[in-house]
């Protein structure tokens, strides 16, 4: 029965790799067994830095990933490659494979010691690495963060957790003025090696102060890349690239996203931090989306598919810069754009992405690009509130059908 | 000779209670009739103030039994109703956050017996008991806590965002230390109109360490604000022990020029004492500390057991000896102002008050999807925001 699927998963994958326009993104070659030496840094064509195999067997990656729970169908996990964990328990792989790697690596925030971490990222790393390398901070986001990118200045490569993104609006001067423009008035002197992570998003019910959705406020920061994840694959890869970057990163967790389940390769890997993600190859509309509204994307999807639409959908990934590149060839092709945020209406990360794409794809698009993002209200705390403030699926299929019609 | 059996009785009894508890009942002295019929009694608080480059105030309070019987009963509904919003978390009726105040009763209803209602309190995220100690009803906050119609905030805030403007009480907020500032604010605008009121500034041990703080308290100082900055130390920021976030935990001793004053949160008489003298200090001069030395049973949040980074002897040792209600009920006994079934009987009834409160905010319904996009403004803009999908009202420019 196991064998029956495999080579089911291995025939529809030759199946993508032989349709070039299908295949996309972010599959792992996997053909060298052992670790050592063996890590890959996936591209969106299928070019790797590392070793290469043109019969990978892509198949086993789950490019999709929705978040439902795990096929009953599906085999035995004995005889799947690869191992289940949650998202951030990803992450913390990824952090302590980059502090195993670097001693240079350090983490600082609130609670991320001892305590474990208030999401659980930096659980068990206290113990293992001591005080020195998991900082505990007082509440002073302003001035650890600040402490943070000094520390960076000199080559230490810290990764201070903002235990919702809302806090670091008191660390904003820090992160603006010192971090994203000490490479630039130094004369490319200093190197500001510094990742910058936490959750953010509406989560349930958490009220204003707790749900805000903030990416846009720190897109016009010169200097600054912003990443968000949306599954534990891309996770773990972002998390490691951010960490081995020389610029700064700020990478954008969810709140509600964190007990995500996926089965993630064994073998080291770390993704593209300026690449976008292929979720679903489609042709009659191009969605672009990150973070979580990825999944409400895919369970519209679900719906739209059953009327007869195929639309294509992107996880952008990289907030800034944007991958004009894979968002190209999709416009390219559809002629039709709905871009699907958790970010404000106003000023948000839609909205600056809509303006990059008709300053260069003008004359591929057919139709105007649809934008749906949150209200522009501060997150109420009644739930059915709540649910109105961000983007719900049914709002994304009336938004298909209106634009392909 | 019934009278004098009676003070013997009394005295007997005193005795006793103190050799079995002496390092619990503050020292009793007999009392003696006021002019206005009201007996007036004098406690001494369980351990005297410490000050920061200030005297500090006398140990012996003056109280009547009707203040000690009703501090009782608030104490008592305060800790039913966090108890109550425990078990209606559970049952997920009110979800995201809930930071429960059991364990602290004393201070909010310490500070409210010195001041008026004129005088405004801010304060943390932790302000369902200050809110109901403000005037707040209990329908109200179970209301808010559901997210109900008929909560405080409409259903909008939640528990971090509980306000009352009548009875200046000004919140409610979520982001930590982010509220001092604002209470600066506060007293900056009682001094420029002249109101001879105070505002009293709440936070925590854990914001004790935000830099926002020491700004505010500077201008505070320069400007002779009547702010009173209150440290409301139950010794956990969240998980981390205060040892392991301040190098100096002395938080009265903090603001350095600004004196400060420590007191025993637990004693709900020393709290009022100490507040009393802080309202009166900072009308003449200008900002003061207070370090009230408190503890919370549960955990920082509904979310946290609050067992990981303390042992559960060190919270039901804090019950046993410090718990406040407790305190106030041998106190109540040991004079004799009622019994001890009375005082049972006082908080059944609280508890079914807290009930009925809950039966009634569970009857409000959620609120109207309009009012998504109500109070973002103040009426009179013009503005409408439209609906994500594109199909309501556009917006209307002014």
């Amino acid at each position: 029965m196991a064998a029956a699927l495999q080579t089911a998963a291995l025939l529809s994958a030759s199946h993508n790799l032989i349709d070039p326009q299908r295949f996309r993104v972010g599959l792992l070659a996997r053909s060298l067994p052992g670790r050592r030496g063996s890590i890959f840094v996936v591209r969106a064509d299928g070019r790797t830095s590392g070793f290469f195999n043109a019969k990978s067997r892509s198949g086993n990656l789950i490019t999709n990933a929705v978040a439902t729970k795990a096929d009953a169908s599906t085999s035995s996990t004995a005889s799947k490659p690869g191992h289940e964990l949650l998202l951030f328990e990803a992450l913390r792989e990824g952090l302590e494979e980059e502090m195993d790697r670097d001693p240079h690596v350090c983490v600082m925030g609130e609670d991320v010691g001892h305590y474990g971490g208030s999401y659980k990222v930096t659980k068990g790393l206290a113990p293992k690495y001591g005080d020195l390398r998991v900082l505990d901070t007082p509440i002073a986001e302003n001035s650890f963060t600040g402490m943070g990118i000094g520390a960076a200045m000199t080559g230490l490569r810290p990764v201070v957790e903002g235990m919702n993104m809302g806090f670091l609006l008191l660390a904003f001067n820090q992160i603006s003025n010192n971090c994203g423009m000490l490479h630039y008035t130094s004369g490319g002197q200093f190197k500001i090696p510094i990742v910058i992570r936490g959750p953010g998003g509406v989560g349930r019910q958490l009220g204003a102060e707790h749900s805000q959705r903030l990416e846009s406020y720190f897109q016009s920061i010169p200097g600054l890349q912003l990443v968000a994840c949306s599954t534990p694959y891309n996770a773990k890869g972002l998390m490691k690239a951010a960490i081995r970057s020389e610029n700064p990163v700020v990478l954008f967790e969810h709140v509600l996203l964190y007990n995500l389940k996926e089965r993630i390769p064994d073998e080291e890997y770390v993704l593209c931090l300026e690449e976008a993600e292929m979720v679903r190859p489609g042709g009659h509309v191009t969605i672009l989306t990150y973070s979580r509204m990825r999944y409400h994307v895919m369970q519209a999807v679900k719906t739209l598919v059953n009327k007869g639409y195929d639309p294509e959908v992107i996880d952008i990934r990289s907030l800034k810069p944007f991958d004009l590149y894979t968002i190209g060839n999709s416009v390219k092709k559809t002629h039709r754009v709905l871009i699907v945020e958790e970010c404000m209406r106003t000023g948000g990360i839609g909205s600056s992405l809509r303006a990059a794409i008709i300053d260069n794809f003008w004359d591929y698009l057919d139709a105007p690009i649809l934008c749906l993002s949150s209200q522009d209200v501060p997150t109420p705390y009644a739930g059915t509130l709540e649910e109105w403030t961000v983007v719900q699926p049914a709002q994304i299929v009336a938004a298909v059908e209106q634009l392909c019609e | 000779m019934a009278a004098a059996t009676a003070a013997a009785a009394r005295r007997v009894s005193c005795s006793l209670l103190r050799r079995d508890h002496g390092h619990l009942l503050p020292l009793l002295r007999p009392f003696a009739s006021s002019a206005g019929g009201q007996p007036q009694l004098t406690v001494e608080t369980s351990v005297p103030f410490t000050g920061h480059k200030i005297d500090p105030p006398s140990r012996s309070v003056d109280t009547n039994p009707s203040e000690l019987l009703s501090i009782f009963r608030e104490m008592s509904l305060m800790r039913r109703m966090e108890i109550a919003a425990d078990s209606l978390y559970k049952s997920k009726l009110i979800r995201g956050f809930c930071h429960l105040y059991d364990g602290q009763e004393a201070v909010a209803i310490g500070l409210e017996a010195a001041i008026t209602k004129k005088d405004a309190i801010i304060t943390a995220y932790r302000d369902h008991c200050i809110y109901l100690a403000r005037g707040g009803s209990l329908v109200e906050s179970f209301a808010e806590l559901m997210g109900r119609r008929a909560g405080c905030s409409k259903g909008k805030g939640g528990s971090m965002h509980f306000y009352k403007k009548e009875s200046g009480f000004f919140g409610g907020h979520g982001i930590v230390g982010a509220q001092v500032p604002l209470g600066c604010g506060l007293a900056f605008a009682q001094r420029y109109l002249k109101e001879g009121t105070v505002t009293f500034a709440l936070y925590g041990d854990g914001a004790a360490n935000q830099g926002q703080l020491f700004e505010a308290l500077n201008i505070s100082a320069l400007w002779d604000l009547p702010v009173i900055l209150v440290c409301e130390n139950n010794h956990y920021g969240m998980g981390t022990a205060e040892w392991r976030a301040a190098k100096s935990p002395a938080y009265y001793k903090r603001g350095d020029y600004v004196p400060g004053l420590k007191v025993d949160g637990m004693d709900v008489l020393a709290v009022k004492q100490a507040c009393k003298f802080a309202k009166e200090y900072a009308l003449q001069n200008g900002p003061i500390i207070l370090e009230m030395d408190t503890y919370r049973y549960h955990g920082h949040s509904m979310s946290d057991p609050g067992s990981t980074y303390r042992t559960r002897d060190e919270i039901t040792g804090v019950r046993q000896e410090r718990d406040p209600i407790e305190r106030v009920r041998k106190l109540i006994v040991s004079y004799e102002l009622a019994t001890a079934s009375e005082l049972k009987d006082i908080e059944k009834e609280v508890r079914k008050e807290v009930d009925e409160a809950i039966a009634q905010a569970k009857e409000s319904p959620m609120p109207d999807p309009s009012e998504l996009f109500t109070n973002v403004y103040v009426k009179g803009f013009g503005v409408e925001a439209f609906g994500a999908d594109r199909k309501e009202v556009k917006a209307v420019l002014p």
